[in-house]
């Protein structure tokens, strides 16, 4: 054999597996082409002219009633005596606790407290960068407000794990919690956060009970899905073993299946951990305390300054939690000297009682503050580069965004949905095809269709973009491991920040306008995207890489008719992810001018004759969010490298 | 305190398993009665509701002793904040018929505390500048012939409209379509967007129609001026969708829980006898804005200067 055969192999079976696609990909080519024109027929015979929504559709109607039917009889329902008001009662006192226990400890006692969970879960390391972190809050002048985050992101993932933990169970055991759940989880998964507020501030009233429980809801879903995910991973032959030796169901769950999925549940905390973060920020809105009031206040004064302070504490937290539940996971691995561990836990118990014992007053700390650093930098850019910002911002809404919208708004209801069939069928079967069809009749129904459309237009510009810029950069990270260790940092600290945070920059930037939410949802959608087309193109096997090129490809060619076609599969499912991203932030841009369902939403738990007109919008946004997460999502079961 | 406090909580919910079912507010901080406790302060998002609170909020904890809760809410939140206990106080009200309706006379959780001395206005403006290039345009009539100077990327090919927070006081949409204008209303989020959006349109000579208020210390850097909408006369605004007139003048007032008027002891008697003028709030705006200053600041800058008048609203 010479050396030069097993590339000649792979390029025979590389050829013949071009040629299958080719051949199954004009039947699908043929019947996608007749059917754009048939789309485009029926819409030059049938447009409409885009009438404005009523502002009194039935939909709005409903709810207005569900309103005041609640205003009326929430302190004589039994529902509400019974159930939610108890509910609400017992998170409260869930948040006193931990209120309690971190008050009590006091600056001094907190910051030891956070250090040595840090060295005795995690190592030496993340106790010190525990300890650093948890300074700055006080150097920050962001003690009280760190604090008070904190409380409501550890009450969240308390109740994250107790509810989560055990359905994640159930679902790994019992088959059909696991197929009931798996629809639910996915809807809850997709539902931007800014949708449910309303319905949280009807059934919870404003305050710490709420947001905590808004908070859970985003949450859950990673930790019933990840701990399901440990628990069915439990090797069979440990479980049958442990079965031979007597163990009762019991035992098994307890002493086998448990413990070898604790890793895999540390990682689901840590993830809970994560998302509940991002949440509690946006719970501001409905007055829960903390650094998300920092970031509303800075919002509201286009302070751009104030709310990088604030960011900056929160990425710190973000990083802390993330490292002290990711060591503390890879150390359940390791077999450690117990006795050794036994005595470092109880030198640091002894020197967090001691430290508890002192009291330093945060705000005597020597303070710094980013803010003047920063609003002189964002002045600047304001002066001198406004010709470039409003050129951008007018070219990229007249060219792209005005007649996208167009074409939406004046689409007729009933074609849109067979659209939607016809395309969803082709590309991603008919059963995601047909959620996506009563997800888009759904929208119609709400009477808010013109809203729809309109932020449809808005995200499908935005996820564009997101695309373009996402595959550009991934693809040179892909080749330049310098450049991709550089920037990982950058991603994992971006991937932390509040989807809310995004919006300052936008503003001091674009001013008010759909433009500005384009923007922050495309900063807050490139980095997963990046990271998915990034590992995409690595996992493009070597062999094959080297076939092409030992072809004569160029480095063009072989990123072009190699590496992109053969990542096909990431790069689909980088655009669910980065899809889903992007409504969920262009929504929360109807805070900042860019109306539509966004604004609707924040209308609707601003001023009360707009209540029921806001949660039809909220429940547009989750069907939007369906709809858009069904059709990528298919496209990418159906023809990623599964088949 | 804390701790206290979920002891309490704890003995409240077996007692209610007791007496059967929770009502809404059970569990909430109770307010302050005895002597010196914690006031809770809304924080509505403009400027001059923040230097009321800034005001009020100084003197009750440097000169009072109690303890001041500030809390970024928008206005409707903030009412519901009565219900639940989380706030005791608003301290600049912009009218709200519907909500004292709600609040006050059905649900009895809130009271009016009396006036704030601030004259409230809320109308449609345009920079100075434009009234002497175009001389009509202060006329809602004539608005359409100037619609293409406001056409931005976001007003659809009609004019612009710039409101301010979608939680703000508005009939601005209504306005537009029953005088038949060629506008559309762009809402820019916040009461800071509006004055940069202002400010931007004097210095740059940019057209500008936008919605604005007073008490607003812009008005005493830049002149902006009113357009002339057809004349409030009472019960023309009743139907919101019908609106067809400008806004009526208001008189800004405090209200609060019925709970803080009932036990709220001395702090509740010194929001009710705060009473002060547009320039003394004007003042403090700019301190806020201009000046750089934290709420603490300003508020200390103005108490130190204006005894005479702070010194009537501390009960003897």
């Amino acid at each position: 054999m010479t050396a030069t055969s097993p590339p000649a192999v792979l390029r025979v079976t590389a050829a013949a597996l071009v040629d299958a696609t080719r051949r199954r990909g004009f039947w699908t080519r043929t019947v996608a082409a007749v059917l754009i024109v048939a789309t485009v027929v029926a819409y030059l015979i049938f447009r409409t002219d885009g009438a404005a929504d009523s502002d009194d559709a039935a939909a709005f109607r409903f709810f207005d009633s569900v309103r005041d039917w609640v205003d009326a009889n929430r302190d004589t329902s039994p529902f509400f005596l019974y159930g939610v008001n108890y509910v609400r009662l017992g998170v409260r006192l869930l948040v006193d606790a931990v209120q309690a226990v971190l008050l009590g400890l006091g600056f001094a006692g907190l910051v030891a407290a956070v250090s040595a969970i840090g060295l005795v879960f995690a190592g030496w390391r993340t106790g010190l960068l525990a300890f650093g972190g948890f300074l700055a809050f006080g150097v920050l002048g962001l003690w009280e407000q760190s604090v008070d985050t904190l409380v409501l992101t550890v009450s969240a993932v308390l109740l994250s794990v107790l509810i989560g933990v055990p359905l994640g169970v159930l679902a790994a055991r019992v088959r059909w919690v696991g197929a009931t759940l798996r629809p639910v989880l996915d809807v809850m998964q997709i539902m931007p956060t800014f949708a449910y507020l309303a319905p949280m501030t009807l059934l919870f009233l404003i305050g710490e009970p709420a947001a905590v429980i808004a908070t859970m809801i985003y949450a859950v879903p990673a930790t019933i899905r990840i701990t399901a995910l440990g628990i069915s991973e439990v090797p069979p032959t440990a479980v049958e073993a442990a079965t031979a030796l007597g163990s009762t169901r019991w035992q098994l769950l307890s002493k086998v299946r448990l413990p070898m999925a604790r890793t895999t549940i540390v990682l689901a905390v840590n993830q809970t951990i994560m998302l509940a973060l991002s949440m509690v920020v946006i719970t501001a809105l409905i007055d829960a305390p903390g650094l998300g009031q920092n970031i509303v206040n800075a919002l509201q004064r286009v302070n751009v300054g104030a709310a990088f302070d604030a960011g900056v504490a929160i990425v710190i937290l973000a990083v802390v939690l993330d490292r002290i539940t990711t060591n503390a996971a890879r150390r359940t691995r390791v077999h450690q000297n117990r006795r050794r561990r036994a005595i470092v836990a109880g030198g640091a118990i002894v020197a967090v009682i001691a430290a508890a014992l002192i009291t330093i007053n945060p705000d005597r700390l020597p303070g710094y503050t980013f803010a003047e650093p920063v609003n002189d930098l964002v002045g600047w850019i304001e002066l001198h580069w406004y010709d470039v910002t409003e050129g951008l911002k007018n070219g990229i809404s007249a060219g792209i965004l005005d007649p996208l919208e167009t074409v939406l708004v004046t689409t007729p209801w009933w074609l849109f949905v067979l659209v939607v069939a016809a395309f969803g069928t082709l590309v991603s079967g008919w059963r995601a095809a047909g959620l996506a069809a009563l997800a888009a009749a759904g929208i119609a129904g709400l009477g808010l269709w013109q809203h729809s459309m309109q932020t449809l237009a808005t995200v499908l510009v935005a996820i564009a973009l997101t695309m373009v810029i996402g595959v550009a950069t991934g693809a040179f990270c892909a080749r330049h491991d310098r450049l991709a260790t550089a920037i990982r940092p950058v991603l994992d600290a971006a991937q932390t920040m509040p989807s809310f945070v995004y919006l300052l920059p936008a503003v001091a930037l674009f001013g008010a306008s759909r433009f500005t939410a384009i923007v922050a949802a495309v900063i807050f959608a490139v980095p997963p995207v990046v990271r998915l087309v990034e590992r995409g193109l690595r996992d493009v096997p070597a062999t094959v890489v080297e076939a092409a090129t030992s072809a004569g490809s160029t480095p063009r060619q072989l990123l072009w008719k190699v590496q992109l076609p053969m990542a096909r599969g990431g790069l689909l499912l980088a655009a669910n992810q980065g899809i889903v991203m992007v409504l969920a932030m262009v929504v929360v841009g109807g805070l900042v001018g860019a109306g539509a369902l966004g604004y609707d939403v924040v209308a609707g738990f601003s001023q009360r004759e707009l209540f029921g007109e806001g949660l039809a919008a909220g429940l547009a946004i989750v069907l939007l969010g369906i709809l858009l997460d069904r059709l990528t999502q298919g496209f990418h079961d159906s023809k990623g490298p599964r088949r | 305190m804390r701790s206290m406090r979920a002891a309490a909580a704890a003995a409240l919910i077996v007692s209610l398993t007791a007496c059967g079912g929770a009502t809404s507010g059970a569990g909430e901080d109770e307010p302050s009665s005895g002597a010196k406790g914690t006031v809770n302060l809304a924080i509505n998002p403009w400027v001059g509701y923040e230097a009321n609170a800034a005001v009020i909020a100084y003197l009750l904890e440097k000169k009072m002793g109690y303890t001041v809760e500030k809390k970024e809410l928008k206005e409707e939140i903030a009412w519901q904040g009565f219900e639940t206990g989380e706030v005791d106080a608003i301290v600049e009200n912009w009218g709200h018929p519907d909500l004292k309706k709600t609040y006050i006379e059905d649900k009895k959780v809130a009271v009016e505390v009396g006036p704030t001395g601030n004259q409230g206005v809320i109308g449609w403006y345009v920079p100075e500048w434009m009234t002497q290039q175009y001389p009509d345009i202060t006329d809602y009539k004539s608005l359409n012939k100037y619609a293409n100077l406001f056409k931005t990327s976001e007003s659809k090919g009609k004019g612009q409209f710039l409101a301010g927070d979608p939680s703000f006081v508005t009939n601005d949409e209504a306005l537009v379509t029953n005088l038949k204008l060629n506008y559309t209303v762009v809402y820019s989020g916040s009461e800071a967007a509006i004055i940069k959006a202002a400010q931007q349109a004097t210095a740059q000579k940019k057209p500008l129609l936008f919605y604005f208020y007073e008490p607003q210390w812009l008005f005493a850097q830049e002149k902006y001026v009113r357009v002339k909408l057809p004349a409030y006369s009472e019960g023309c605004d009743a139907d919101l969708k019908k609106v067809a007139c400008d806004y009526p003048d208001y008189v800004l007032d405090k209200i609060a829980s019925k709970k803080f008027a009932d036990t709220g002891g001395a702090a509740y008697q010194f929001i009710k006898n705060f009473t002060w003028t547009n320039d003394d709030q004007n003042l403090v705006s700019d301190y806020l804005t201009n000046q750089g200053m934290s709420a603490d600041q300003a508020a200390e800058k103005w108490v130190n200067e204006h005894e005479a008048t702070w010194k009537p609203w501390i009960p003897a």
